[in-house]
């Protein structure tokens, strides 16, 4: 469904995408998996983790749930892990940059930001 | 009292009913069950609507988000009336108007009359609220509110003030001792 975003993960580079459109009629059904993995994940990372997002929609009931994926992250920086988000927003939309600022303004992780055209 | 339509006049009424569509510049109209499917099929066609005349990306996208909003807030907010079949909680009106200042999204549904005083303070406290206290508001629900129905129901409506800078028009129509109609507009400028 075009309605779920997709997700590419590759462990061994220790490198997260998280790509598309996010209105899920079940927001949680499609996150919880995600935040569930993340968590395992973060009790052995490598030593090096990317997270990227590169949305071109999210809803606000999604918002919650990417705030939840970066304080996993967060939790890993504060463990003594290196982690950085590379945060994607399409050229004209400037509130999903703003979202980017805002989420790197409530998450203590490194963070950068880049324009792309969808 | 007015008399009622005849049959005949059924026409009459669908070309009355077109006019008054083109004279409040209404692009889309519906009225029915207000689910997941219904809600990517308007979205999706105003959206290709909007690329057909042009529009801006940045507006589309603005458009686009306040009709997820509105919808979800519909179809996954509504309460179970109770008296009401299981369909009617989620049936509701969803109306698109646009002219040459402005795009209106406006939703309509029934809700039991104890929502009320949760929905009229908090919309009018939202409203009530500069830019910066908009973003403070979302940041923070964003931090604790839970995923339930109170919660979700704010952020979204945070998250259209902020996003359009219209306040949030709404208005409360009592149809039973128990129900009243609930109908929400949010306005867009079409000029950035």
């Amino acid at each position: 469904m075009d309605d779920s975003p997709k997700v590419n993960f590759s462990i061994e580079n220790g490198k997260l995408e998280i790509s598309g459109k996010s209105l899920p009629e079940d927001v949680s059904a499609f996150y919880e998996p995600i935040l569930e993995w993340l968590n395992n994940y973060a009790k052995n990372p490598q030593p090096e983790t990317e997270l990227t997002f590169k949305f071109t929609y999210f809803n606000t009931a999604s918002s919650k749930l990417i705030l939840d994926i970066l304080t996993v992250l967060e939790k890993m920086k504060d463990d003594g892990n290196k982690v950085l988000v590379n945060w994607y927003y399409p050229e004209y939309d400037e509130d999903m940059r703003d979202a980017g600022i805002e989420y790197s303004e409530m998450i203590d992780v490194p963070f950068k930001h880049f324009s792309f055209n969808p | 009292m007015p008399n009622p339509i005849p049959n005949s006049g059924f026409l009459d009424f669908v070309y009355t009913f077109y006019k008054g569509m083109k004279d409040y510049e209404i692009a889309l109209a519906y009225e029915g069950d207000i689910n997941h499917q219904i809600m990517k099929a308007f979205t999706d066609l105003i959206e290709e609507n909007m690329s057909q005349i042009k529009e801006a990306e940045a507006l589309k996208i603005k458009v686009y988000h306040v009709m997820v909003e509105s919808l979800q807030n519909i179809s996954k907010h509504a309460i179970n009336p109770g008296n009401l079949s299981s369909l009617d909680y989620t049936r509701g009106i969803f109306l698109v108007s646009r002219n040459n200042k402005v795009y209106n999204v406006i939703t309509g549904n029934i809700i039991k009359k104890d929502r009320i005083t949760y929905l009229q303070e908090l919309i009018d406290h939202i409203n009530s609220l500069s830019q910066k206290q908009l973003d403070d508001l979302y940041k923070k629900q964003l931090r604790e509110g839970q995923l339930s129905e109170k919660g979700g129901a704010g952020l979204g409506f945070i998250d259209i003030r902020r996003k359009t800078g219209n306040n949030l028009e709404f208005e409360f129509q009592s149809i039973s001792e128990t129900h009243v109609f609930f109908q929400f507009t949010a306005t867009i400028h079409r000029k950035l």
